[in-house]
This record gives C-alpha cells, structure tokens and sequence, in this order.
C-alpha cells in the first residue's frame, strides 16, 4: 500500500503537525514523523480537514447526464474537498427503488473521485401519494439511510408523519423540502421589497417556516429525527432553534449561496440568481450565519444543482432553479463565516464534515462498508478521508475550469478565497496541487 | 436618454419632460394632412409580441410608420423555451435582419431586460408591457395626458395628486405610473384591496390607502386600472359585485371628485367592474384620449432612441440625412 507523508498541516487550524497516511488510514500524527518511502506533501501551515461531506448533492444521473453525471460530479466533489456527498433522488427516474439507488451508489463506487451515497424519495415518484419501498432501499447494498422528495415538499402531514415514523426501523431520517405548495405557486424569487418592484410571483418566508414549524412538531410526536433541507429564513433560524431547546431531534442545513447573496441581485433578472428556496434578504443572510454560528443550523449543504447553459440562458420565468456549488462551497464558507470571525477551521470541520457525517449516518460505518466512514477525527488509526486547504489563497471564480459539467454559478468573475490543495479518499488523492488526479 | 426603455426608472425628470415635450410636437404632425415624417427613414423598428395586444402593437405601428420607419410585425405568441423557439434564438433572428429597435411585449416579467442586457441584440428594446412588471410607454402617454389637464407643455406634475386605484399587484402600468409620476414630483395614492397590493408596497414612493371614497376628493387624477374577473377565483376578492361596490368608479363617486379632475383609464375596460358606463361615457373621462396619446409618445420615445440629436419636427429631412452620413 502506498504511504503519504503531510508534512507541517494545520489540523482544524491548531499547531503544524505531521500526518502519515498508510494505505487507508491514518498511520500517525505528530512532529517530525520521518517521510520513509512515503510521498511527502508538504503542507506548509496549510489547514488539514477531515474530508467534506455534503447532505444534499444533485448528480443528475440517471437521466440528466446533459449537466452532471456521477462521473463529472463526483470529480467536482473532490476539487471541492468532498469525499462523500448524497446524491438526491430527482433523478428520471426518480430513485425511489432498491434498484437506482444501487445503480448511483455503484457508479460512485466505480469511478472512486468521492463516495456517493445515494438519497432515496419518501414517495413513489416524488408524488407525495404513497411511501416509496424505504425499506428496501435501506437494506440495499447502498444502504441508505437519507429520505427526501427534495425538489417537492412532502406538504401532505400524514404522507410526512408516516415517513417519519416508518424509517426509525433503519435509523433513517427524513430530510424536508419546506415549500407549502399552495402558497408557492408560480413563485418567481422571495416574495418582498424587489419581488413587488420587479413584478415576480412571491415565494413567501411563510411558505417555509409553516412546513418546518409543522414538521418539527410531528416529529416530536412520533419521536422521530427530521433533518431541514436548505433553511433560508431567519423564521425558520427562530422555528428551529425552540425544536431545539425542547429537546428533538431536529437537524438544519443551510446552502453557501444563502449564506452569501440576496434577493437584491434578482433586481438583474439574470437566472443565474434563481434558486430554490429562493436568496432571500440581507437579515435572512446573517440570522443565518449567526445560527450557523451558534451550531442551530448543523451544517452546511452546497445543494450544488447543475443545469445545461440553455436552462440559465433565457428570460427569468423559463430558467430552472439551482446552482452549481460543490466547487465553490468551501470558499464561499471561509469568506462568509471565517473571515468574519463567526466559525474557526474546528467549526468548519464542524459544520462540514463532522455533523453531516452524524445526520447521514457515516460516520460510525466500516471504512470498507456501504457508507464507507466519514467526518472521523483526524488522528492515528482513523480512515484517510482528508482535506487540505490553502486559506491564504485568492481567486477569482472561472467556471470554465470547472470539473463539473455545469456552469451556473452565481460568483463568476467575483474573488472568494481559499483553495482545496489536495483531497485524500481513504488514502488516494483525489486531488493534489488543486488539480484532479 | 439611456439607450433602451425598460423602466420609467430608466428616466430622469430631464429626460421624462423632453419625451413629453417631443411628444407635443408629434401630436402636431397628427393634425396635419399627410401625419408623416422622413425621420426614421431607413431604419428598421420590430414589434416583437409574445402576448396578444392588438393596441399596443397597432399604437407603436402607428408611431414608426409616421416616423417613416420600416416595421416588422413579429408575433411570437406562446413561444417559450419549452414550446418553440428561444427567446435568444428570436433575438438573434432579429439582430440578423437588422432590427434598430425592438419593441417587446412579453408575458413574463424581466424578458425585456434579458433583451436588452444579454449581448443577444444591439439595437435599442422599448419595453411594451412585461408581465407584471412595467409598461413605461403607458405611464409616459398618462403623464402625457394629465399634464395637458392639470399643467402645461415644459412642465412636470409637481404637487398633482394622482389616484390609482385596482389591481396593484398585477399591474404594470401601475408600477410604471408610480416611478414616472414621482420622477414629475406628483404625489400618487394607490387605492386597492389589500389581496391586490404587493408586499413591500409599503416602500414605493406613494400612499396607500383601502377606502376609495376618502381619497376622492384629493385627487386631480383618478386612474382606474382594469381587474380581470378571473382574480376572484383565486380569492383575491370575493365577488365582481363586491369589488364593483368597494372599488369601482360610478357616477356618485365621481360626483365627490374635484371639478377640474380627470378620470382615466389604461383600457381595455371592464365596463360595470372597475368603471360604470356612465362614468366611462363622460366627457371627464379620458381613456380614448389616451389611445390617441399614445401614438404621439411612441413616436417620441422611438425618435429619441433611434434619431438622436437632430430636431424631430422643425428640421426638414436634409438635417436628418446629413447627420446619418456622418455617422
């Protein structure tokens, strides 16, 4: 087995050390660790992460291979210091059998850029009707332990409590797209000061907060977890955090875009701005990374969404919602929470890997196993799952070089800093000098 | 003059009164026998309509071909990325043909920003009507309109107290009205039930108010905007008799009006919805006015955008012919 050598790293910001990496696992850590016949990266006071894990990932594959693949989007998850991302289940078809989840998770097993753990739909077709086969897809070699209709909104409360109760079997957790449908109809952009001025259809805060004040309540009734698709309101921030000091079992994510912009770019009817949940306002945007801050929103999900040029490149109404991410994510953290002073490297490893391992369930899997093992601490005998990343650097954003086969990104031509140098999966770089391997 | 009409926030209080006062001298040309000027020979203006609008379309028609401008009817009705062509590809064609100006309507807000800033045309876009956004061309031809009641060619609205009243929320003349008439230092009240106002209304430049009757007998102006009976069915009112009584203007109303007030109206009119017939048959009535108006802006706004410096009206042809070889 190969044997790398990272020499002088800043774990999760502290002191220069040594990491010896022998084959999958962290052999030691500490100073002067003598190279060997290892690789040696010198790392240089660069900061050493455990590998990134994302909750909510859009691969596209099955059936959109024109803006993302497992291939391409795993690739972008490396570059972006991810060694695991789920994969989220809107896929054509929908992955809501123990058959396209399999396939997904082969794919990203095969490929080898970043474990794929696949999300598997609540309902049979993402149509809120009836409960998908969770079981199976629990029990499939892909093991899935993450239930989303991510994209729709489980909006029917016995579909929901149902869902919820139904996956404690697994220690599954259900993973909520908060969009009360009705109040959300033909909604363009957050329903405010500039949706009333730009003439777009209102995607009201209320939309949100009511589904997730509706759903933490139903899971503390069944006393089941439900995990919060990409909150984007500071309700919702206030909704969560009383679930939380009561005592459930809540878990939030938020996006790097929500952390960063504002429904005040919309004012450039430019689609590369349109998303779902919608940018919301400046007060959401820092009632956000305070919450994030203050550990009531657990982590940070890129909801990296790829769409061909054609779907950005046409009058707002017609444009798809999302945005590319898994590229970006990191920096976009460093910019919005470590440069502010909110988050230090520790809480980024927090909010990044750590928890997202926790709600996922990998962090407590076999390394070789179905969800590999994730968000472990970065210490002797721990798998090599490991990120480097040069906090000084500064660049600006060129999509063109992106290894994602999508290109809608909201931060081209703006400069964000920070830069993923090399990412280690189980040992194997991934990336190295901040270039695929 | 920026290079395109988007929004009647695109103009400044200069720019607004020279459309106007342009607009008073092609009103002029409309009273002579042959209503034709050499201006815009040459040059080629495409009426580009997603959306049905045979008065809209026949007014900017009417406006290039006085100007002396070749026109091009496109209609592109329920085209959209999922049912047909592009709206890039459509832009494209038309920068191929040679289009000098573009006037889109379009039923959805913001496509003529995306017209206009994308890099897919070079000549100018006249904003016709998007969605729910703006129709600035409307609120000049109003202005237009109130300024020849209530104060005089060269001058602004200053201190003219101007009610508009109805489906706030749906309404692009209304947002456009708002910008321009405060850009003239009028003073607008939106008059609607609050299901038809915008969140946030509460931060544009006007006043708000749910009571139609207290408003009346401020007003200099009174605006009221078409409501389509379909609202009621997503409970945005309760019924059209409902609406008609709270919101519509009928002869009583009017009689609590200013002596000297206008009533307006954008059209096309729900005659016994938001206005009586009685009110919209009377001579304080200014709707078809309006109408009339609004060739005589048109021809301002595309003669400011294409024409440039050269006097639209005083100058004979040769001045204009000189200025295109130099260009």
């Amino acid at each position: 087995m190969s044997k790398t050598l990272i020499r002088g790293a800043r774990i999760l910001g502290g002191e220069p050390q040594d990491v010896l990496i022998d084959g999958g696992t962290i052999a030691a850590v500490g100073t002067g660790l003598e190279a060997g016949d290892a690789t040696v990266v010198e790392a240089d006071g660069k900061i050493l992460l455990p590998g990134l894990v994302d909750l909510h990932t859009h691969l596209r594959e099955p059936g959109r291979e024109d803006s993302e693949t497992v291939l391409t989007g795993t690739r972008a998850a490396a570059v972006g210091g991810y060694t695991a991302v789920h994969a989220m289940a809107n896929t054509f078809p929908v992955a809501d059998t123990a058959g396209v989840v399999e396939q997904v998770w082969r794919l990203g097993k095969e490929h080898g850029y970043c474990d794929v753990q696949p999300v598997g739909a609540v309902t049979v077709g993402l149509e809120g009707k009836q409960l998908a086969e969770l079981g199976a897809m629990a029990d499939s070699a892909a093991g899935v332990r993450v239930f989303s209709d991510d994209g729709k909104c489980v909006d029917d409360a016995v579909i929901m409590r149902r869902a919820l109760e139904y996956v404690k079997a697994f220690d599954g957790v259900v993973a909520q797209h908060a969009q009360e449908p009705r109040l959300t109809e033909g909604a363009q952009m957050n329903e405010g000061t500039v949706s009333g001025e730009l003439g777009l259809t209102g995607w009201p805060a209320v939309a949100e907060e009511s589904i997730i004040a509706r759903d933490v309540l139903l899971a503390a009734h069944v006393g089941s977890r439900v995990h919060i698709c990409h909150l984007s309101t500071a309700g919702s921030v206030e909704i969560v955090r009383w679930a939380k000091s009561k005592g459930w079992d809540v878990t939030a994510e938020v996006t790097p875009h929500h952390l960063l912009l504002t429904d005040e770019l919309v004012r450039s009817y430019n689609p590369v701005y349109k998303v779902n949940p919608p940018l919301r306002t400046e007060a959401d945007v820092m009632a956000l990374r305070e919450a994030l801050a203050d550990g009531t929103i657990d982590c940070v999900a890129t909801d990296h969404a790829p769409h061909p040029h054609e779907d950005k490149d046409c009058e707002w109404a017609a444009a798809a919602m999302g945005m590319v991410g898994l590229e970006t994510a990191l920096a976009v953290v460093q910019h919005t929470m470590v440069e502010t002073g909110l988050l230090d490297w520790a809480g980024v490893a927090d909010r990044m890997s750590f928890r997202p391992a926790v709600i996922g369930r990998l962090a407590g899997g076999a390394p070789g196993g179905a969800r590999g093992s994730h968000g472990r601490p970065v210490s002797a005998g721990e798998p090599a799952n490991l990120t480097l990343v040069d906090p000084a650097y500064r660049g600006v954003v060129n999509p063109a070089g992106f290894a994602s086969r999508s290109r809608n990104t909201p931060y081209e031509g703006i400069e964000l800093p920070g830069q993923v140098i090399a990412t280690f999966l189980r040992g194997k770089a991934t990336v190295m000098d901040g270039k695929l391997t | 003059m920026k290079r395109h009409l988007i929004s009647a926030a695109d103009l400044t209080r200069d720019d607004a009164i020279l459309v106007l006062d342009t607009a008073e001298e092609m009103a002029r040309v409309a009273d002579r026998p042959i209503k034709k000027l050499p201006t815009l020979r040459g040059r080629t203006v495409v009426n580009l309509f997603f959306e049905d609008s045979t008065r809209t379309r026949i007014s900017f028609e009417a406006a290039a071909k006085r100007l002396s401008a070749d026109v091009i009817n496109f209609s592109a009705k329920g085209s959209s990325v999922s049912k047909g062509e592009s709206l890039k590809d459509t832009a494209l064609t038309l920068e191929a043909m040679g289009a000098d100006a573009v006037v889109i309507r379009h039923h959805t807000s913001g496509a003529p920003h995306r017209l206009a800033n994308s890099g897919w045309i070079n000549g100018s876009v006249v904003n016709a009507g998007d969605g729910t956004h703006e129709h600035p061309t409307q609120a000049l031809l109003d202005a237009f309109t109130m300024r020849r009641h209530l104060s005089g060619t060269g001058r602004d609205l200053a201190g003219r107290r101007i009610t508009v009243v109805g489906d706030i929320l749906h309404s692009r003349v209304a947002r456009s009205n708002v910008l321009l008439l405060n850009t003239l230092g009028a003073e607008v009240t939106l008059v609607a039930p609050p299901t038809l106002l915008p969140i946030g209304v509460e931060n544009w430049p006007c006043e708000i108010s749910y009571d139609l009757n207290a408003v009346l007998a401020k007003s200099d102006a009174v605006m009221m905007l078409r409501v389509q009976r379909e609202r009621m069915n997503a409970a945005f009112f309760p019924t059209e008799r409902e609406y008609a009584r709270r919101y519509g203007l009928d002869g009583t109303r009017m009689a609590c009006l200013p002596e000297h007030a206008i009533v307006m109206h954008p059209g096309p009119m729900n005659r016994g919805m938001e206005i009586t017939a009685e009110v919209a048959d009377s001579p304080r009535c200014t709707a078809v006015e309006q109408v009339k108006n609004g060739v005589s802006i048109r021809m301002a706004v595309l003669y400011l955008l294409l024409g440039g410096a050269a006097p639209a009206v005083t100058g004979p042809a040769v001045t204009h012919a000189r200025t295109e070889e130099n260009q």
